[in-house]
């Protein structure tokens, strides 16, 4: 990423389990409870590329209206950032994934 | 016993379900959330060190007790959180959790679906680091999160000075507060707000709180545009006398006030009438709340009321149902509800005035603005597909051609300015520009999820 300014500015603490995500092969720490899109926000990372002339976005509505805050999971497809919560262990990519089974 | 099915755990769903529960019905409440409350009773993971009662402030007390009153309500109820009603068919609902589809039949259905922002583009709105003014409140209350450090609140809405009053409160520098609408449209409502004094005290207490913080708050505003490489920079607006200003921000949050989200009433086959106060195509109920037999309507999904109508209306639509189904009805207790809602309501339509959508504003949009952030649409697209020689006058038509509002949000976020967009281009009121249909999956789904093979 060449933005590492976070976006997203933590003002409280959560309590639970820590988790380690990889998004675009860069390491992120969250915490489990976080939605995949604050633990992003948090660490500076965009969330998608838009399909169209690939400009960044990082969601909107915030609250699975407006769905731009898909990311990609080689596992599971396509996710949606802001309601989706960190699992330790995520892959996730900025731009669709070939799925081990299948295209959801 | 009748299958009474009410979608939306927020304050309408729960208010509905209880006076069921009184009755010794038990519902199936259904919510797309994994904590009942809706988006603006939104209660935090327990795990989140957020003081609530400090963020909510006046509404402490109502938050708490919705929540303590669900708490009591959930073992005598359905209860069916993280769950997705993505079709409607007749008296069926498809229903997807935990990425498995479901269906539900119902004999009585009760949507309270909830609103979401109403935004109108600009420049640059596209950038990381815009969000819509309800989803930086949402980052906030689900998170624990602020959308930015320096954060620039725009639109038209009385929500501008209270989301911006917990972003102070929370340690963000508020770079502006910036309406689009003038004061003098404020002070002209005013006769129209004094019909609920104790919101309006409210509103001028977090407006003061700005002005006694130092923040700058502007009236009459034009937005010029979001700037910054890639996450935004600054917002640059003009003032009421035409002079430009730049604030520079890490985050501008946008809100013009709330939309209902009537997608799933459209599929329940509601019927719907423009609303030229509010200038927006809206589901037709009956003063409980009926929309047609076994269909009924409530909160902010079916009429923007704000928390304390939600209740009242999703409280009123639960005794039409119960009279529906032949139950006694307590005629006193409906006519009070009834009034608090009109009166509620009508207390939304100053609001409306007061903190305008601004239609000459969109109207006037330069052709490069971003229109439809999941189809990549600008404003100029739309207007010259429309200029061709018998060219599209009617949103859906626009839509068939342009595909703004097409994508995957199905136009929840560009389909108030399209509609304005169209009708100023084709020179007529924003009713005849029509209204965007709602089409099943109402979210994106998996076709394995459907049923489909893939």
């Amino acid at each position: 990423m060449d933005a590492p300014k976070a976006q997203f500015r933590r003002v409280a603490i959560r309590a639970g389990q820590p988790a380690t995500l990889s998004f675009e092969g860069t390491v992120i720490r969250a915490t489990i409870g976080d939605s995949v899109l604050a633990a992003l926000l948090e660490s500076g990372a965009l969330i998608r590329r838009l399909e169209f002339g690939a400009e960044p976005r990082a969601g909107f509505c915030l609250m699975g209206a407006c769905q731009d805050c898909w990311v990609w999971s080689a596992e599971d497809g396509r996710l949606r950032a802001c309601t989706t919560p960190v699992a330790d262990g995520m892959t996730l990519f900025a731009d669709p994934q070939p799925m081990a089974g299948g295209h959801g | 016993m009748a299958d009474i099915v009410i979608i939306g755990a927020g304050p309408a769903g729960i208010s509905a379900a209880e006076v069921l529960c009184a009755k010794g019905l038990r519902p199936v409440l259904i919510d797309e959330g994994a904590q009942a409350g809706g988006q603006g009773y939104r209660r935090p993971a327990d795990d989140l060190a957020l003081d609530m009662n400090r963020l909510m402030g006046s509404e402490a007390g109502k938050y708490t007790a919705l929540h303590r009153r669900f708490e009591m309500l959930r073992p005598k109820i359905d209860y069916r959180p993280r769950t997705l009603v993505w079709a409607i068919d007749g008296s069926q609902l498809h229903l997807l959790r935990d990425g498995q589809a479901q269906t539900l039949d119902f004999d009585k259905l009760l949507i309270a679906s909830g609103a979401m922002d109403r935004v109108a583009p600009l420049t640059g709105w596209t950038l990381p680091g815009v969000f819509t003014l309800g989803g930086a409140q949402v980052a906030l209350k689900d998170q624990g999160c602020l959308i930015g450090s320096r954060v620039a609140f725009l639109g038209s809405s009385p929500l501008l000075a209270l989301a911006a009053k917990q972003y102070r409160d929370m340690g963000a520098e508020i770079a502006v507060i910036a309406d689009t609408t003038p004061l003098a449209a404020k002070v002209a409502a005013l006769p129209a707000l004094l019909r609920a004094p104790r919101t309006l005290r409210r509103g001028i207490w977090y407006m003061a709180a700005s002005l006694r913080a130092g923040t700058p708050m502007l009236h009459g505003v034009t937005p010029v545009a979001v700037e910054g490489e890639n996450r935004v920079e600054a917002l640059v607006l003009r003032d009421k006398r035409g002079r430009e200003h730049r604030f520079a921000c890490d985050a501008v949050a946008l809100g013009y006030g709330l939309k209902p989200e009537t997608q799933l009433a459209d599929l329940a086959r509601a019927e719907f009438a423009y609303d030229p106060g509010f200038r927006l195509h809206l589901p037709k109920i009956d003063g409980l709340g009926r929309a047609r037999p076994g269909l009924y309507l409530a909160g902010d999904g079916v009429r923007i009321g704000g928390a304390d109508a939600a209740e009242a209306s999703g409280a009123l639509a639960a005794h039409a149902i119960l009279s529906d189904l032949s139950h006694p009805q307590d005629i006193e207790v409906v006519r009070r509800l009834a009034r608090r809602v009109k009166r509620l309501r009508n207390f939304q339509r100053g609001l409306a005035r007061a903190f305008a959508w601004p239609t000459a504003q969109i109207a006037a949009l330069s052709d490069s603005v971003t229109l439809c952030r999941c189809e990549n649409v600008t404003v100029g697209a739309v207007r010259a597909e429309m200029c061709r020689e018998f060219g599209p006058i009617e949103v859906n038509r626009v839509k068939a051609m342009t595909r703004c509002g097409m994508g995957r949000c199905q136009g929840r976020v560009c389909g108030p300015a399209l509609q304005e967009i169209v009708a100023a281009e084709a020179g007529q009121d924003g009713a005849l520009a029509g209204r965007l249909r709602g089409q099943a999956p109402i979210k994106p789904i998996a076709l394995a999820a459907a049923g489909y093979p893939t």
